[in-house]
């Protein structure tokens, strides 16, 4: 029987189908953070349970870490005791911890992919709904709750019913100044915030096969902000020289026997989809959000849709825009900005500061903006600093900042004050996300420099 | 954690008639720091419950002595965002055990099942009737009948069945949780991961 590439990834991971219910679904890899682990060791000690295969699972700090003078102590008691927790559990249970001022620590969907963790084929799930990143791989990776991080600590599975399967294809050529997080906030847009609930997307037609490892992590990094559970796209050559050599990457004869099976990892001719959805790529220009979830995206060049024009109640989409300050019919250019925030799980690898680089380079910042440019990892870190990249930006006027989840969630001191204007390549623009009262714009690191070195919503097109 | 057991409920219900509600919004996430399951609720809905300087604010419906109940009734897709169980542990500890909506997010919907609040789906006609005979009368008691599957607004006798795999339904009513199961089929799982590369 014919069989998508989910069908074959998830169907090889149950170990039983339970009547009228879920599937026990066995997890390949499994990362924790400081933030959804605490409460499940906790859950694990008071039932007397052990780690059942702690080499399976993987710990790093990153959603409350400071991203300024990490080599000093933690200064908010409750981070550090977080941290602290993360620590001693990885240590009691023996598991892998790559904790604050590691060489290898930073974002956990950007450290995994760059230490070979995730691979082709595998069952990959964290406490964080942005685990959909891995999916760039052909990996089935999405988010869980707590309860279920004590149920892969206790017994590496979780119970899931299969979600439906939706494939959505982007043919053609993009056009210039239009990266992958406009391709993902375009799909959004079109979807709406909860168009993908109860799906498993897989990204295909040749806007994804000639997209980087980098852009394919921030497309499947968003499949959740569409209600997705995640969002996979078939490992190919780009996939296996992406990972050849990664530190934890299958070395040697093993690399072969990995790399044959990988191959055969893509959806089947004839296989079918409960939903399938096509765009052209030629429809998609640099996007930017105006309201207070992802779905609310348009082109830059348009203006704020009113409220009869969109999908939805009334009463909440006049909500979202009182929040924002904005007004149906708004031009989005021009709009004056506060912040600028580069980094996140979405956009914090090297790409993204390249892209960034590539405009405010031979520019000066805007005074009035303050900007946070945080590198998802050390390894992102050092190669910003190995390719020149951090000359270009400090001639610019912008410092960098260390690892970290920073102003994405605002969990550490890295918060944008209320009523100012962020435009920010995080994953999420709702109401107080990068601090209470913050108004979020989202956008790819292109449409963020151009902001940063003008003050206002500026078209990254008329700079590149 | 074993929670308890969900039969029948008859309560009075609070309703949050917005769409989209998120994760951030029910706990945001200067919150999460705790490494105990323990006070969510006082932070549930945070900054639409109170101003910067902790004072309530007062056109919140958490806010509004009236509106009281074990039921929140919540708009299209609710819970969508974040992955974060606090978002469910925070409505649970408030003292709601059941969320209705015409649309739930999956994790959201998930992790409320996992920790003991019933989220109740029902067509979105049904939603609206329940909002009207609320802000009608705030004492409308709503019943939910989980071994029946139907939810009942019993000032109109308006009723409507509801979807929940057996599985998950069995647990409500037991106050069982995943990892009991999980734990009782070790040696297969063990036994699975033998065929499987690291």
């Amino acid at each position: 029987m014919s069989k998508t590439l989910f069908d074959k990834v998830w169907d090889s991971h149950v170990v039983r189908k339970i009547d009228g219910g879920p599937d026990v679904f066995f997890i390949d890899r499994h990362f924790i953070h400081e933030v959804t682990s605490p409460v499940a060791f906790l859950g694990l000690k008071n039932r007397g349970l052990k780690v059942l295969y702690p080499e399976r699972t993987f710990a790093t700090a990153d959603h409350n870490t400071p991203t300024i003078n990490q080599h000093l102590p933690v200064e908010d008691p409750l981070s550090a005791n977080q941290l602290k927790a993360l620590e001693e559990n990885s240590s009691e249970y023996g598991i892998s911890h790559w904790g604050l001022g590691h060489k290898k620590n930073g974002i956990v969907h950007v450290v995994g992919p760059e230490n070979g963790i995730t691979f082709p084929g595998a069952t990959i799930v964290c406490g964080d709904s942005h685990t959909s990143t891995h999916g760039a791989f052909g990996a089935i990776a999405f988010g869980i709750g707590t309860s279920e991080v004590e149920m892969v600590l206790s017994t590496q599975c979780i119970m899931q019913p299969k979600p439906k399967k939706m494939r959505i294809n982007v043919n053609g050529e993009l056009s210039k100044g239009v990266t992958p997080k406009d391709v993902a906030l375009y799909i959004i847009s079109q979807l709406t915030t909860s168009g993908a609930t109860g799906y498993f997307v897989e990204y295909a037609g040749d806007v994804f096969e000639n997209m980087t490892m980098e852009g394919r992590m921030t497309v499947c990094n968003l499949s959740i902000e569409m209600g997705a559970r995640g969002g996979m796209i078939a490992p190919d050559d780009t996939t296996f020289n992406y990972l050849k050599d990664k530190p934890l990457s299958p070395k040697g004869e093993e690399w072969d026997k990995a790399v044959a099976y990988w191959k055969t990892l893509k959806t089947d001719a004839n296989a079918s989809f409960d939903k399938e959805i096509n765009i052209d790529a030629k429809d998609i220009e640099p996007m930017i959000t105006y309201g207070t979830n992802p779905g609310m995206g348009i082109g830059i060049s348009k203006h704020i849709p009113t409220a009869e024009a969109v999908e939805g109640g009334v009463a909440t989409f006049k909500k979202s825009l009182d929040y924002m300050g904005y007004h149906e019919d708004d031009a989005m250019v021009g709009k004056k900005i506060d912040y600028v925030f580069l980094g996140s799980c979405t956009n914090g690898r090297i790409e993204d500061f390249r892209a960034f680089a590539s405009i405010v380079k031979g520019r000066k910042k805007a005074d009035h903006v303050t900007a946070w440019l945080v590198p998802g990892s050390h390894e992102v870190e050092d190669k910003i600093k190995e390719e020149g990249i951090l000359d270009i930006i400090t001639e610019a006027g912008f410092t960098l900042r260390q690892p970290g989840c920073s102003a994405c969630l605002a969990m550490n001191d890295d918060k944008i004050p209320a009523g100012k204007y962020a435009v920010s390549t995080s994953n999420r623009n709702f109401e107080g996300r990068q601090g209470p009262g913050s108004r979020t714009l989202l956008a790819s690191p292109l449409v963020a420099a151009a902001a940063a070195v003008t003050g206002v919503v500026t078209d990254p097109r008329e700079l590149l | 954690m074993a929670y308890d057991k969900f039969n029948i409920l008859t309560t009075t219900a609070v309703p949050l008639p917005l769409e989209n509600v998120d994760t951030d919004q029910i706990i945001p996430a200067r919150f999460l720091k705790a490494t105990k399951r323990e006070g969510f609720g006082d932070n549930l809905f945070r900054d639409w419950r109170y101003n910067g300087d902790d004072t309530p604010k007062e056109d919140f419906v958490l806010n509004n002595p009236i509106y009281t109940g074990k039921i929140l009734v919540g708009g299209k897709n609710f819970g969508s965002g974040s992955s974060r169980e606090h978002a469910a542990w925070a409505v649970y500890d408030y003292g709601f055990r059941c969320v209705v909506s015409s649309f739930f997010a999956d994790i959201f919907k998930n992790n409320c099942l996992n920790i003991g609040v019933l989220p109740v789906q029902v067509s979105p006609e049904f939603l609206e009737q329940i909002f009207t005979a609320v802000y009608d009368d705030p004492k409308t008691e709503i019943e939910i009948n989980l071994p029946e599957q139907t939810i009942t607004i019993l000032s109109t006798g308006a009723q409507e069945s509801f979807d929940i795999n057996s599985y998950k339904k069995g647990n409500m009513l037991n106050g069982f949780d995943d990892i009991d199961y999980l734990q009782s089929m070790k040696g297969d799982i063990e036994a699975f991961a033998e065929t499987l590369p690291l």
